[in-house]
C-alpha cells in the first residue's frame, strides 16, 4: 500500500494552501461557465466539474511538468489543475482565437502542449488507449513521466477500457487510469449499467495495481496518487484508482442537477462531503488555516475569473481564413521530435 | 532492375523508414514473430527488435489507439491493420482521434502516422471479408488515402506516407501483394496527392486507382489491337485528389469511364465524375460512365462472386458504350 506521509498533512502550509487556491479556482471558475452560459457566451454541449475538485487537484499535485495528462469532456477543472491559464481556458470556452485550441475545439477540447494537456475527449472511452500509447511512447524512449487517463465510471464498461489496460499490464506501460466515479454516466446510475459495484476490481483481472479511494479528501487522492506515480515511474507499472466522487450539478448544462434520476436528497447528502469544505476543516483542525485565508484566496481568485471573462470577452472570434487551417500540417523534411 | 512483389517493395519501404528514423515502429497483428499474415514485415522483427516491431493482441480499437497516443508525443506509428475489415473495429480512432487531433487543438498536435493493411476482395472469402474501403476513409477531412496499384508505387508511397506528418491511409491490394514489378535499388518517394498518367491515349480516359489499376492496363492492351488507344490515369492517392491529372485527361479524350474496386452508391467514382462534371461539361462527347462492385455484400459462389466484381469484361464495354461502339 502507499506510505502515509502525504496523508498526514503535518502542517505544511504552503503546500495546503496551493490546493485550497486550486481547488476554489475550479469552483468559482466553473460557476463563471454557467453565467457566460446561461448568457450565451458559450455554447455547444459543456459538462462542469463542480463537486469532484479534489480528484483534479489531488492527481495534478503529484505530476512533474513533464508527464502527461488526457482526459474526457469534463475537462474545465483538470486544466486548471494543470496549470492551464484561467485566461486561455475561458477564452476557448468563448470561441475566441486566444483559446487554449484557438476557438477550433471548445468546452470538450481543451489542449496545451506546453504542460501536457492532450486533450479533452469527447466520445466515452475513445480517449483510453490514447493513454496507454502515450505510455508506449514513454516506455519506447526509455523515459520516467507518466500520463494520467481520467475517465468517468461510465467508461469502464466499454470495449476501448478493456482493451487498453490488457495491453498496459501485459507490456508495462506507465499510465495511471484515473476512474472519476461520481456515480453516473449522464443519467444511468453505476449500478443500472456495470455488472459490477466495485470499478477498481476491472483492473485486477489485467494485473494492474488496482485501488479504491475517497475522492472527496484531496490528501487521499494524493497518497494513491504518489504511490501510482512512483509505481510508473521506477518500473514503468500501470495503476487503476477508483477515485469515489460526486457532482454536484447536472451532467451537463442542459440537464437537471437532480429530480430524474437522482433524488434532491440524495444529492443534498453527497454535498455534505464537499471537498473543499473537507480541505477546510483539515486545515482548520492542523492549525495550517489562518484568519482571512480564505477570504484572501477567494479575493484573488474572483480578480482572476473576471480577468479571464474579460480577456475572453475582449479577444476576436478566429477569422475566416482559420476555417481552413489546421486540417493537415505542411510536412518538412526536420519533423518535431519530442524528448 | 529488380523486379520484386509488391509485399517485398513494402518490405523494403518499412525496413528503409525504420532503418532512417528511429521514431518509426510497426504494429499489429502477427507482424512480428509470424513475419505478418501476409509477410510484409518478414524478418523486422529480427531486424529491429520487438521494441519497433510489437505484435498486439487481437484488439484493433485498442491498438489503433495506442498508435494515435505515440503518434500524439512525437513518435511515427505504422499501424497494421490484417486487414481493413476488420479496421471497422478502429474506426473511431482513425475518425475521431487521428483524423482530427490536429484540427480541435487549434493545431496543436499534428499526427504523423501510417494505418495500412490489405483491402478490397480476394477470392471468395465472402462478405465480411472482400470489401473496399476508399470511399470511406476519402471521406474524412484530416486523412489523406492513397491505393498503390503496383510494386513501384507501394514502396514509394509508402515511405512517402511515413514521413508525412498527418495520418496516412495506405490501402493495399490483397490480390496484389504476389504481384512483381521493378522497383529500382536507389531510394525514391513517390508524392502523396499526384496521379500518374500509367499509360497515354486519345480516345478515352480510364481513371482508377488501386488494383483496378491492373484491370485499366488489361483492358488499354485488349482495346488497342482494336485500334482504340486508351488513357488510364492512375489516382495514386484518393486524398487529396489530383483533379488536375483528372480534367486535363478528360479534355484530350473527351469521354471516360470511371473504374473502381468498391460500391457504387457514394463511391469514389461519383466524386472523380463530379470534378469532370465541374471542369469538363464543354469537353464531354458521351455521359462518363462508371464500373464498380455490384449493390450487393460480397457473395461466396465463385460465379456469383465473379458477376459482383468490377472486370476486364465490364471494363471494355464501358469503353465501348462511352464510345458509342458495338459492343
Amino acid at each position: 500500500m502507499a506510505s502515509k506521509k502525504k496523508s498526514d498533512p503535518s502542517g505544511d502550509a504552503t503546500l495546503h494552501r496551493e490546493l485550497l487556491h486550486s481547488m476554489i479556482l475550479q469552483r468559482r471558475f466553473e460557476e463563471k461557465v454557467a453565467e457566460a452560459y446561461a448568457l450565451g457566451k458559450i455554447g455547444g454541449f459543456c459538462h462542469l466539474y463542480i463537486g469532484q475538485e479534489a480528484v483534479g487537484t489531488g492527481v495534478m499535485s503529484e505530476l512533474r511538468h513533464d508527464d502527461y495528462v488526457i482526459t474526457t469532456y469534463r475537462d474545465h477543472g483538470q486544466a486548471l489543475a494543470r496549470g492551464m491559464s484561467a485566461r486561455s481556458v475561458m477564452a476557448e470556452l468563448f470561441g475566441r482565437i486566444d483559446g487554449c485550441s484557438r476557438g477550433k475545439g471548445g468546452s470538450m477540447h481543451l489542449f496545451d502542449r506546453s504542460v501536457g494537456f492532450l486533450g479533452g475527449h469527447g466520445i466515452v472511452g475513445g480517449h483510453v488507449p490514447i493513454a496507454t500509447g502515450v505510455a508506449f511512447a514513454i516506455k519506447y524512449r526509455g523515459g520516467d513521466q507518466c500520463i494520467v487517463c481520467f475517465m468517468g465510471e461510465a467508461a469502464v464498461n466499454n470495449g476501448a477500457f478493456h482493451e487498453s489496460l490488457n495491453m498496459a499490464g501485459l507490456w508495462k506501460l506507465p499510465v495511471v487510469y484515473v476512474i472519476e466515479n461520481n456515480r453516473y454516466g449522464m443519467g444511468t446510475a453505476m449500478n443500472r449499467a456495470s455488472s459490477i459495484a466495485e470499478m477498481y476490481k476491472r483492473g485486477e483481472t489485467y494485473s494492474i495495481h488496482s485501488e479504491e479511494v475517497d475522492g472527496q479528501d484531496v490528501f487521499a487522492v494524493r497518497e494513491a496518487m504518489s504511490a501510482a506515480v512512483a509505481r510508473a515511474r521506477k518500473n514503468y507499472e500501470p495503476t487503476l484508482l477508483e477515485i469515489k466522487t460526486y457532482r454536484f450539478m447536472g451532467h451537463s448544462m442542459s440537464d437537471a442537477v437532480s429530480g430524474t434520476y437522482r433524488s434532491k436528497a440524495e444529492l443534498e447528502e453527497y454535498m455534505k462531503r464537499d471537498p473543499i469544505n473537507l480541505l477546510k476543516a483539515k486545515m482548520t483542525a492542523d492549525g495550517t488555516m489562518r484568519e482571512n485565508l480564505v477570504a484572501e484566496i477567494e479575493q484573488e481568485i474572483a480578480a482572476t475569473v473576471q480577468d479571464s471573462w474579460d480577456y475572453a470577452d475582449a479577444s476576436p472570434e478566429p477569422p475566416i481564413e482559420a476555417l481552413y487551417e489546421d486540417v493537415l500540417v505542411e510536412t518538412t523534411s526536420d519533423t518535431t521530435q519530442e524528448g | 532492375m529488380p523486379i520484386i512483389t509488391y509485399r517485398d517493395a513494402l518490405n523494403q519501404a518499412l525496413r528503409e523508414e525504420m532503418h532512417k528514423d528511429d521514431r518509426v515502429f510497426l504494429m499489429g497483428e502477427e507482424v512480428g514473430v509470424y513475419n505478418g499474415a501476409y509477410k510484409v514485415s518478414k524478418g523486422l522483427l529480427e531486424e529491429f527488435g520487438e521494441m519497433r516491431v510489437v505484435d498486439t493482441p487481437i484488439t484493433e480499437l485498442g491498438f489503433a489507439g495506442v498508435g494515435v497516443g505515440a503518434a500524439m508525443v512525437g513518435l511515427r506509428p505504422v499501424v497494421e491493420f490484417m486487414t481493413w475489415n476488420f479496421a471497422l473495429l478502429a474506426i473511431d480512432q482513425v475518425v475521431n482521434a487521428a483524423a482530427k487531433m490536429l484540427y480541435m487543438s487549434g493545431g496543436q498536435f499534428p499526427m504523423p502516422m501510417v494505418f495500412r493493411g490489405p483491402n478490397g476482395a480476394a477470392l471468395q472469402l465472402s462478405a465480411q471479408h472482400s470489401q473496399a474501403w476508399e470511399s470511406w476513409l476519402a471521406h474524412i477531412p484530416g486523412l489523406k488515402v492513397v491505393t498503390p496499384g503496383t510494386p513501384y508505387d507501394a514502396k514509394g508511397l509508402l515511405k512517402s506516407a511515413i514521413r508525412d506528418d498527418n495520418p496516412v491511409i495506405v490501402l493495399e491490394g490483397e490480390m496484389l501483394y504476389n504481384t512483381k514489378g521493378e522497383v529500382p535499388e536507389e531510394e525514391y518517394l513517390i508524392p502523396l496527392g499526384k496521379a500518374e498518367l500509367k499509360r497515354e491515349g486519345s480516345d478515352c480516359s480510364i481513371i482508377t486507382s488501386g488494383k483496378m489499376v491492373l484491370v485499366a492496363m488489361q483492358a488499354a492492351d485488349t482495346l488497342a489491337k482494336e485500334g482504340i488507344k486508351i488513357d488510364v490515369v492512375d489516382l495514386r492517392t484518393i486524398r487529396p485528389m489530383d483533379v488536375e491529372a483528372i480534367t486535363t485527361s478528360v479534355k484530350k479524350t473527351n469521354r471516360a469511364v470511371v473504374l473502381e474496386e468498391g460500391w457504387e452508391i457514394c463511391g469514389i467514382g461519383a466524386q472523380v465524375v463530379d470534378y469532370i462534371q465541374r471542369d469538363c461539361f464543354d469537353h464531354l462527347d458521351a455521359p462518363v460512365i462508371r464500373v464498380h462492385q455490384a449493390d450487393v455484400p460480397m457473395p461466396y459462389a465463385k460465379m456469383l462472386e465473379r458477376a459482383a466484381k468490377p472486370d476486364l469484361a465490364k471494363t471494355i464495354a464501358a469503353v465501348k458504350k462511352v464510345m458509342y461502339l458495338e459492343a
